[in-house]
């Protein structure tokens, strides 16, 4: 481990993306799962990033990237689901 | 401790507050849209500023070493926070309309632009 503060920040934000978890658990509809969903993905990406400078590997910032491409394909494809189809 | 370090902790410090805090929205707003509202813009604050601390660890690392996977690792962060910013606020909007599109109004709304658009028709 290179850097401890980047590793104890990365275990700090998956604190707050286990208290979005929660949220996609407990949640009383389904758009608010997809909010939980959504800020869950982009605590990961936060995390990943921390992660890649804690351990000095530059691989988990690309899979980073991608994750975050990823994740908006797959937000976006849950809305036009929600809203009944392409509308 | 450097300088640098003190900024890197600022940065982390600042990630880590605004990070928690739209966590916590998550759970003391009534409904999706103030839910909505607190988490997207709380977290993609956030995330910017863990980015630059990186780069900025990445930056000082870089001039200290000389060693250039520290220059790839700055510019691949900075993607990662381009596409970050770009998708995040487009992906809140889609869920906003879907969510009251599919018959989710916003709880203790006083008036609803929206719906009254959706109502009348074209202006």
């Amino acid at each position: 481990m290179i850097a401890p503060e980047f590793f104890y920040a990365a275990v700090i934000v998956m604190i707050g993306a286990f208290l979005a978890l929660l949220r996609v658990f407990f949640g009383p509809s389904v758009p608010d799962r997809v909010v939980g969903v959504d800020t869950l993905n982009t605590l990961i990406v936060a995390g990943m990033v921390l992660l890649g400078a804690a351990y000095d590997r530059t691989i988990y910032i690309d899979i980073a990237i991608v994750y975050a491409l990823l994740s908006y394909v797959g937000t976006l494809t849950i809305a036009k689901y929600l809203q009944g189809g392409l509308r | 401790m450097s300088a640098v370090t003190y900024v890197i902790y600022a940065f982390l410090g600042i990630n880590i507050l605004f990070n928690l805090l739209g966590s916590f929205s998550l759970h003391r707003f009534p409904d999706v849209y103030t839910r909505l509202h607190g988490a997207t813009k709380c977290t993609t604050f956030g995330t910017i500023f863990a980015v630059l601390a990186v780069v900025v660890h990445a930056a000082y690392q870089l001039h200290l070493t000389g060693d250039p996977k520290y220059l790839q690792m700055a510019l691949h962060s900075l993607v990662a926070l381009v596409a970050l910013l770009l998708t995040n606020p487009t992906g809140a909007h889609a869920i906003a309309k879907a969510a009251h599109l599919s018959g989710y109004k916003p709880a203790k709304a006083v008036i609803d632009a929206y719906e009254e658009k959706l109502r009348g028709g074209e202006e």
